[in-house]
């Protein structure tokens, strides 16, 4: 049921790990599933875990995160309890259906999959796999690629659940979901689920997703969403990161964007032991509108990498990147932000940003931009900071009667507030504006317990 | 209410005020007047609290406390206020927010309560007309996007929210149209009292036919050189500060 991962040779533990539990992986799924496995695993058994020689993760050293030992479960492990004891979301007058993952696996058994009145379904992807094949099948292992990356391999050779959103053709749907993943066991563990979320055309919705850790241990999570957005449909994602720093979140993030479509994913990244972003946004038809946005808020032993990669493929599309950060103490983060503007992308309009501030000279910042335009009209433009806060603000401020910290406080808070005001459901915005607040002030120093409130 | 005895201050080793001696009074406006490169905006960084310069020499005395102990927002929640020649931009805090912090900070110091909400905007709109700043600025970034003419304007604004003892304008006057200058003299005057007094730094005379100082001074290669009454002021406009120049080298 359930095997330690040695820190010894990680790679060959996986492989050995797959050929133990191949077929408990494959019980009850699709071929279409499981027929994607071995050529994952090839993938990366040539790959190997990602190392720093590797220019995608140059700056993010994963081999501590891999050597420690966790327990991977491939059949979901019981836990006892109640889920309105933790999660009540106080967030007002926002109703969202909170949909819960428990280490990567759906966590209502009973129940794993929904149909609303409108025809949106929610719920297990294993379920979805069966009850929904031709849904699934379609996309599952198509907007990711298994073979460019090793970890994305690795997703699809070992993932059995994760969480399943339909959003049929032309529904709208102002009450957000909320898909909550929660990491909670005795001893340490490691997730590796798989997110599919199909919003077809002309439909329009929204997803909150929130990451925990609801217990002490060490946690290694290897995550893939693949995001479908048809044409002219609208997608709007906010993330919030809230794990403790033993934890490690690896997630990637694949979205295929077709004519006219509007997706937005937005990161606020609390905290978390490591936490590797991947963005890979592909703009696969005219007039797409795509943004990628994050904050992230580190402190200590702390790291975050943001990698995004949007791809330019048809013309007039938009494509917007804003990451903002604050680093504290010895916390070290990096950004890789590339823009690829096919030769057919004409009239593409690709900015990104980022932004950093360094509150000790101990945090460290590595920011890179990468643009390769093979399209003539094009406009583009980057730009990358690391810097202090500002001193002639803080003088300012402090003159006006305002002390040293919470001018520190209001300067950081300012810095945040360009990434949160993109926050288009108002009381998260406001939400989290809360939170940032808390994080910022020092008061959110653990995250065990759901910080959305929801807790 | 202010004693400067001796006062000497540097930047990276050069030296910018040579032995400033002045007292103020309450109810009292002074000006300081100076060519450019005297040192003027250099003593208000020093009397607010602007680190970037070193006190070598001297001693200031504020409300009879050294001033030097002072952290700047002590300075401040003891009713000292400085103009800022150029007020800083700060986009994403509000000027509400910030205000707002900035008046309970004052209240927490005196020991009272943060001010209600009511009271708060009450407040607003009343110290709003003394200026007769736009309704919109007070809704946006502190001074993000301002015209040179609304954050000076904002700068008296805030003035007349914090109601400061000692209230010192550097170049308040540069870059205003005469009717905004007209504005901003407008409010100065309003706030002035018997309890409170003013510094007000300038190059120009012209701030001066709206303010009327009491004393006026000018500072000249970071010493004071000459002192007199407002009648001074018309007398540097029409000789000019070459005048001094000479004067002093003799």
């Amino acid at each position: 049921m359930s095997v330690e991962a040695k820190p010894t040779n990680i790679k060959n533990t996986f492989i050995d790990l797959f050929k133990q539990h191949k077929d408990e992986l494959e019980e009850g799924l699709p071929d279409f599933i499981n027929d994607k496995r071995p050529e994952a695993l090839e993938a990366f058994k040539k790959l190997g875990i990602p190392t720093q020689k590797q220019e995608k993760y140059k700056y993010t050293d994963l081999s501590s995160a891999f050597e420690k030992k966790y327990r991977q479960y491939f059949q979901p492990k019981t836990i006892d309890f109640n889920v309105n004891d933790i999660f009540s979301c106080d967030v007002p007058s926002l109703e969202s259906k909170n949909i819960l993952l428990l280490n990567g696996w759906f966590y209502n058994r009973e129940q794993p999959l929904f149909k609303t009145k409108e025809g949106v379904i929610y719920g297990s992807l294993h379920e979805a796999a069966n009850k929904y094949p031709e849904i699934v099948r379609e996309h599952y292992g198509q907007i990711a690629g298994t073979k460019e990356d090793s970890l994305t391999a690795l997703n699809t050779a070992f993932a059995q659940d994760g969480f399943f959103l339909y959003i049929p053709r032309g529904v709208v749907l102002e009450e957000p979901f909320q898909l909550i993943n929660l990491l909670m066991d005795e001893e340490p563990g490691m997730a590796q689920y798989r997110n599919l979320i199909v919003a077809e055309e002309n439909s329009d919705s929204r997803i909150i997703i929130c990451d925990h850790t609801l217990s002490q241990q060490k946690f290694l999570t290897n995550s893939v969403s693949e995001v479908q957005v048809d044409k002219n449909a609208s997608l709007d994602i906010v993330r919030v990161q809230n794990e403790h720093n033993g934890a490690t979140q690896l997630s990637g993030l694949y979205a295929k964007q077709e004519k006219d479509s509007n997706f937005s994913i937005n990161t606020i990244s609390l905290h978390g032991g490591l936490i590797r972003n991947d963005y890979n946004l592909l703009l696969n038809g005219e007039g797409c509108n795509s943004n990628a946005m994050g904050l992230y808020l580190t402190d200590r032993g702390q790291h975050i990498d943001s990698y995004v990669h949007i791809d330019h493929k048809e013309p007039h599309c938009t494509s917007n990147q804003i990451f903002k950060g604050v680093l504290d103490d010895f916390a070290t983060g990096a950004f890789n932000g590339r823009i690829l503007v096919r030769q057919d992308a004409q009239k593409t309009e690709a900015y990104q940003s980022n932004n950093n501030i360094l509150l000790t000279d101990d945090a460290t910042m590595n920011t890179k931009p990468q643009l390769e335009i093979y399209a003539d009209d094009v406009k583009c433009s980057h730009g990358a900071t690391v810097g202090q806060l500002d001193e002639e603000g803080l003088f300012y401020l402090r003159s006006r009667g305002i002390n040293y910290k919470e001018s520190q406080l209001l300067l950081m808070y300012a810095f945040a507030h360009e990434v949160i005001k993109k926050i288009k459901v108002k009381p998260l915005q406001d939400r989290i504006h809360g939170l940032v607040e808390k994080r910022l002030r020092g008061e959110l120093s653990r995250c065990n317990y759901c910080e959305m409130k929801c807790g | 209410m202010l004693t400067i005895k001796n006062l000497h201050a540097s930047i990276e080793g050069k030296e910018i005020l040579k032995g400033i001696d002045l007292e103020v009074k309450k109810g009292e406006i002074h000006a300081i007047m100076g060519p450019n490169g005297s040192g003027k905006s250099t003593l208000a960084s020093v009397l607010a609290g602007r680190e970037l310069f070193e006190v070598t020499e001297g001693e200031i005395l504020y409300n009879g406390k050294d001033l030097f102990k002072m952290a700047p927002e002590e300075r401040a929640r003891e009713g000292m206020f400085l103009g800022f020649q150029y007020p800083i931009e700060i986009p994403g805090v509000s000027m509400m927010n910030f205000l707002k912090t900035a008046v309970n900070e004052h209240r927490k110091y005196r020991g009272q309560e943060p001010i209600k909400s009511s009271d708060f905007l009450k407040m607003m709109r009343e110290k709003k007309k003394i200026v007769e700043i736009d309704s919109n600025l007070t809704n946006r970034s502190v001074n993000e996007g301002f015209s040179g003419g609304e954050k000076k304007r904002n700068e008296i604004f805030q003035m007349a929210m914090l109601e400061p003892r000692l209230s010192i304008l550097d170049e308040t006057d540069s870059g205003l149209d005469i009717d905004a200058l007209r504005v901003v003299a407008n409010g100065v005057n309003k706030l002035k009292s018997k309890d409170n007094a003013t510094i007000v730094i300038t190059h120009y005379q012209r701030l001066l036919n709206y303010i009327i100082p009491d004393y006026v001074h000018v500072l000249y290669g970071g010493k004071i050189v000459k002192s007199g009454s407002k009648e001074l002021a018309l007398e540097l406009e029409e000789k000019g500060y070459d005048w001094l120049k000479n004067e002093t080298a003799v």
